[in-house]
């Protein structure tokens, strides 16, 4: 079976001190090829460790995680990441980071060269090739990130936070780049983010993570990311329905973080 | 203490002279001279090269008039050169009382001419004049006893030094000379000193520079200039790569792996802080004081350097860095070889740069114990003999060195991890 499955994903782990924390509880998802997922959710409700376990960086306690009817057992080509900055290797210039994945499978120089020429086309950096990553700015260095992910043609991209840390004008054009990517490339995204309207904007299934334990809290089935592929982003915000959902999530998402507040005040 | 006030004046006079002379000249309207407030913004904060030129003069000024150099034609004042006199008044033992008059030649013994003793006539009375000859910064006695008529009576004493009294452990200051009279009764004559150094104690600039050029083309004690200073070079250059190339593995394992990093933390957490000085007696019971001996320990002061500087740069890759690489598919020596290699380069480097530092002031405490040649050697030896132009030689020599071997790394630095910091 394609795509990617989440079964009844949970992790705990020991503290020092005796206790233990419920990371994860009963997660369970499953992600058609060619999907993007955004995943929001107040600050430790596990999105990360989410991610780190599909990218098979950790080990869930119960639970397994299925691509393409393999079972996750650790890193792989097959599920890249993008960072939220400094991912990038300084050392290299850019043509060398975005080569980094083809060149570990030993694909010959010519075919690096030009895919790295193609990618960097996509992404909008087309004769960046010889530049140093840190004489560029956070927006084009997530555009290189971008890139170097492509390069390895991963059947899941994962995005930790990507835009995180652009400004507010970089970010939008970011968004629409990566929405531009997700349709010409059809790949399987799964975003985590910070940002309600990005994850709105972005998610055709968004999912709200709720903290202790972390778990699926509610799924939405969401227009925009469709719209947004042949529409201005300012655009799609302005459409029916938009405004509303935002502020629903919003108000849940306010909630939660009331609830860890009042919790943390208790104790 | 003359000469801190000295320094202390030319701080400041400079100080307010560049002050003025600035205001004559219009001054750029560039960002930082348009900050109001500068006091506490290390970024505003530029060092006035007026201020290092004339910091480098005023020491080699200072220097200069202080020794009595030939480069400048003011000095503070030096020792009195030339011949003095002074009269005085001797009771003999019939309670008589006699005037005579002393002449000293007081000579600089480092022109090489010694004058010729003065002819004077002995005078009436019976105390007689007296001449003798006082090389510049010494003391001299003046045997009135001996060359006066009945100097060798029990009653016999000299009573005042131009005319003012003097008794025994007393003194009188008379033109350019301080007179002591000793408990026995003897003066001693003390030549006015100035306020310059004695070449023993600092010798002038150019001296030191004439001592150079000698060293330079006949060498010292069987060695040339460029044998000791070279010597010292390739014993730091060989300990030092000794030391890393133990050391950066052995770091990188103790980033890479538990149990190095368990097995080696109490050695090297132990040896770090030990000053590779403390182990020079060891090292030369050991190895003796040859090149092995000198060169383990040059090994030694750099080999921790260098293994936490590989260490601190593994555990400096950002994780993220690291799991990027796996997630293009990156294997275990791919990513030692592609990411935490270069990645620690920056803090080896770091680690580098203190690590010469170390070892090049070590060579020196270690040559300055026990060598044959080396630029340690050369500057002790030369204090032993008294040899200050050549110990002064040395000591430029050495941090003229050991400021060039920073400046080359800094720019290896530069031009092999441009990416250091950024």
């Amino acid at each position: 079976m394609k795509g990617l499955s989440i079964n009844n994903i949970s992790m705990r782990f020991d503290l020092k001190n005796g206790s233990s924390v419920q990371a994860l509880k009963d997660v369970s998802l499953d992600i058609d090829e060619g999907q993007i997922i955004t995943v929001l959710g107040p600050s430790g409700c596990g999105k990360t460790t989410l991610l780190n376990i599909v990218a098979g960086f950790l080990a869930p306690t119960e639970g397994k995680v299925v691509l393409n009817d393999e079972i996750v057992q650790g890193p792989g080509a097959e599920r890249g990441m993008v960072f939220q900055q400094g991912a990038l290797f300084e050392w290299m210039n850019v043509r060398s980071n975005v080569a980094f994945g083809p060149r570990m499978k030993g694909m010959s120089k010519s075919e690096q060269e030009e895919k790295v020429k193609h990618l960097l086309e996509i992404v909008g950096l087309a004769d960046f090739e010889d530049k140093a990553v840190y004489e560029l700015s956070g927006g084009m260095q997530q555009r290189v990130a971008l890139a170097r992910c492509l390069a390895n043609d991963p059947d899941v991209i994962l995005m930790d936070e990507p835009l995180g840390a652009l400004d507010a004008l970089t970010r939008e054009k970011m968004q629409g780049l990566v929405l531009k990517l997700w349709k010409e490339t059809g790949k399987t995204i799964i975003l985590i983010t910070h940002s309600v309207e990005e994850a709105v904007l972005l998610g055709e299934r968004l999912l709200v993570l709720a903290p202790r334990p972390g778990r699926i809290h509610k799924e939405y089935q969401l227009p925009f990311a469709e719209m947004g592929v042949n529409m201005d982003l300012r655009d799609v915000k302005k459409a029916d329905g938009y405004t509303e959902t935002r502020d629903e999530i919003l108000s849940i998402i306010w909630e939660m973080e009331e609830e860890i507040m009042g919790r943390a005040e208790e104790n | 203490m003359a000469i801190l006030i000295f320094y202390i004046i030319i701080f400041v006079a400079a100080f307010y002279v560049v002050k003025i002379a600035s205001s004559f000249t219009k001054s750029q309207d560039d960002f930082t001279s348009l900050k109001t407030v500068t006091f506490g913004d290390e970024s505003a904060v530029t060092p006035n090269r007026a201020a290092s030129f004339i910091s480098v003069i005023a020491i080699f000024a200072i220097w200069a008039a202080f020794t009595g150099s030939k480069l400048i034609p003011i000095h503070v004042p030096g020792p009195f050169v030339g011949d003095l006199s002074f009269s005085y008044t001797a009771m003999n033992s019939s309670g008589e009382t006699d005037d005579a008059d002393v002449t000293i030649t007081v000579y600089d013994v480092q022109s090489g001419v010694i004058p010729d003793k003065l002819e004077i006539e002995p005078g009436d009375g019976f105390a007689l004049n007296d001449t003798d000859q006082i090389i510049t910064y010494r003391s001299g006695l003046i045997k009135v006893q001996k060359n006066d008529v009945g100097g060798k009576d029990k009653e016999y004493k000299v009573v005042a030094v131009n005319g003012q009294e003097i008794s025994p452990e007393q003194e009188v200051f008379v033109d350019n000379a301080r007179i002591y009279m000793t408990r026995k009764g003897t003066l001693s004559v003390t030549p006015e000193k100035g306020w310059q150094m004695q070449p023993v104690w600092l010798p002038a600039p150019e001296t030191v520079w004439s001592r150079l050029v000698k060293v330079g083309s006949e060498g010292y004690k069987n060695f040339t200039l460029w044998e000791h200073l070279g010597w010292s070079l390739i014993r730091v250059i060989v300990g030092f790569l000794a030391g890393a190339i133990i050391g950066i593995p052995l770091g990188y394992a103790m980033g890479l792996s538990g149990w190095f990093r368990g097995w080696f933390d109490p050695i090297v957490e132990f040896m770090r802080p030990v000053p590779p000085l403390a182990l020079i007696p060891l090292v030369i019971i050991w190895f003796g004081i040859g090149e092995q001996g000198k060169i383990i320990l040059l090994f030694l002061a750099s080999l921790w350097i260098m293994t936490i500087s590989a260490r601190a740069g593994v555990s400096g890759v950002k994780i993220s860095k690291i799991h990027a690489a796996y997630s293009l598919g990156a294997s275990k020596w791919q990513i030692m070889r592609l990411v935490i290699v270069p990645n620690s380069l920056p803090e080896i480097f770091t680690g580098a740069r203190v690590s010469m530092g170390v070892c090049w002031g070590t060579v020196v405490a270690a040559e300055l114990v026990a060598a044959q040649k080396g630029a340690g050697m050369m500057i002790i030896n030369a204090s032993k003999f008294q040899m200050t132009d050549l110990v002064i030689m040395g000591i430029v020599l050495i941090g003229v060195i050991g400021y060039a071997i920073d400046i080359l790394m800094r720019i290896s630095e530069n031009y092999l991890v441009p990416w250091k910091g950024k």
